[in-house]
């Protein structure tokens, strides 16, 4: 008989409860495991109504990000070692409306996301006759970290602001628009700093930095954030002093 | 199995479940607890600048008044208070220096000044200030 | 208080955290430990007064000052309005932070210009 460790997971089945709950599963211990197989043995062998979302297992995917011991982890990247003896506490990610079980909504991120604009925007295009659009390392060196984002919402699971003031734009989208605004191809940043410099873009942030103590891709999406605070400051500034020269 | 049944749910509409966030949201977790003890540094950073205000206000009304501002900066428990204000205002230095290079990113001839070396930069202007003070206010030991 | 653009306060604040930073614990070291302990002995009473006189002293010190009661009303201003959940009050607590960090700075304006 192999060891066996306690999983408590929090269930949520809006059709028989208005207040999620916890259950607890016994799961074989392996060393190898991740969290992630520990949830797909419970779906498999222990209780079929076990609701959770999870893809490639591999990191990339981004959507088996869930709440274990209070933390916002990758559950395919979190080992059942690293949470011995247990029991381990498995919640859906805070900040978002649950659906079900371990299943958050993510449609206000979604929508957040279109309104910065996460793309290569120019004031024209020049013709394919031009050639492409060259960059050097460097250049490239100056957004590829933000551009690492694979939208898992742990650094929205990680920022107290965004659940506390939801209309707050939030780290992931923030770091993505910077992305573009640093990308030497795009010409945007100033369309992108009309939605950002609101007081539920970058000006609602205190700069906590659990976005990016617990970002997977070390995407640094607080630094993001400061660094266009600072831009934005340098930029108002300007306009003040310059208030004829079109920002 | 008996299944309860909840009677606010109607098929195919979604209820979602929020969480009420609790007030003292902030004491559950380390670096959120780091966090706001790092933010609550600033009334002691407006009190060390009133206190300074009050130094000089002393030195303005006479020597009088600048002998028994001093003598109340002697009393035991006055300095105890000013012992903790210096170690709450430490906390604010060193927060506030090790993440001023995420605000500040610095370029030299196209090639980024990784961070070390801007909050390395940071502190090196910290000593720089500390030693013109004491250079300006020390007059022996 | 709502017009009062956000960078405007940034700068502020974080003008204030970097001088507060820089400057404040050597200071209170010196000013509030060390000299009234006798570890350390500050200029005289004349001294210090024509020091405090010089406008490089009155600049310096209310540059400190305001920045320093800026830097405060921003970060308590969020600290309550966050840590507290107190966002049915953001307009009373933005007038009541900025508000006293403004009359502070008043005062310390004419203490340094009219008082000293």
């Amino acid at each position: 008989m192999a060891e066996s460790i306690t999983i408590e997971v929090q269930r949520y089945r809006p059709e028989e409860q208005s207040q999620p709950s916890w259950q607890t599963y016994e799961v074989p211990f392996q060393p190898e495991w991740m969290v992630l197989d520990a949830l797909n043995y419970i779906k498999d062998n222990l209780d079929g109504t076990l609701s959770y979302r999870w893809s490639c297992r591999m990191g990339v995917c981004g959507s088996c990000g869930m709440m274990v011991n209070g933390e916002p982890v990758l559950t395919c990247a979190a080992y059942l070692k690293g949470f011995t003896p247990g029991p381990i506490r498995v919640e859906p990610l805070t900040g978002f409306p649950v659906i079900r079980d371990l299943i958050g909504d993510m449609s206000d991120f979604l929508e957040k996301l279109s309104r910065v604009s996460p793309w290569i925007m120019r004031e024209e295009e020049p013709p394919l006759s031009k050639g492409e659009h060259l960059q050097t390392p460097e250049q490239l060196a100056e957004y590829k970290g933000y551009s690492m984002c694979i939208n898992c919402m742990l650094c929205y699971a990680a920022c107290p602001i965004y659940e506390l003031e939801p209309g707050f734009i939030g780290p992931a989208a923030i770091a993505l628009a910077q992305r573009y605004n640093l990308d030497s191809r795009d010409q945007g940043a100033a369309e992108r700093m009309k939605t950002l410099s609101d007081a539920e873009g970058i000006w609602a942030c205190t700069f906590v930095g659990e976005c990016s103590t617990v970002c997977p891709k070390n995407v640094d999406p607080a630094g993001a954030i400061q660094r266009y605070k600072l831009a934005a400051t340098v930029d108002h500034f300007k306009s003040m002093v310059l208030p004829w020269s079109e920002r | 199995m008996v299944r309860a049944v909840n009677p606010d749910y109607t098929p195919h509409h979604p209820k979602w479940y929020r969480r009420r966030i609790p007030i003292f949201w902030w004491i559950r977790k380390r670096a959120y607890v780091k966090f706001i003890a790092r933010e609550l540094t600033s009334p002691f950073v407006a009190y060390a600048a009133a206190l300074l205000l009050m130094q000089v206000w002393a030195l303005a009304r006479g020597g009088a008044a600048y002998a028994r501002f001093l003598a109340w900066l002697q009393l035991g428990p006055v300095l105890i208070w000013h012992g903790a204000l210096l170690i709450i205002l430490l906390f604010h230095t060193v927060t506030w220096l090790n993440l001023a290079p995420k605000a500040i990113v610095l370029h030299v001839r196209g090639r980024r000044i990784p961070d070390a070396a801007v909050v390395a930069g940071h502190y090196a202007a910290w000593l720089a200030v500390s030693t013109f003070l004491v250079w300006l206010l020390v007059r022996g030991w | 208080m709502g017009r009062v653009k956000e960078p405007i306060l940034w700068a502020l604040f974080s003008g204030g955290g970097m001088v507060a930073a820089l400057v404040l614990p050597a200071l209170v070291f010196l000013l509030w430990i060390a000299a009234p302990l006798g570890w350390v002995t500050l200029p005289s009473y004349g001294e210090l007064v024509e020091l405090v006189r010089h406008p490089i002293s009155r600049l310096s010190i209310f540059a400190l000052a305001s920045l320093s009661f800026y830097h405060w009303a921003h970060r308590f201003r969020y600290t309550l309005y966050d840590g507290l959940q107190l966002y049915h009050l953001n307009e009373l607590i933005a007038v009541l932070t900025y508000g006293s960090a403004t009359l502070l700075t008043l005062a310390a304006g004419f203490l340094l210009v009219a008082v000293v």
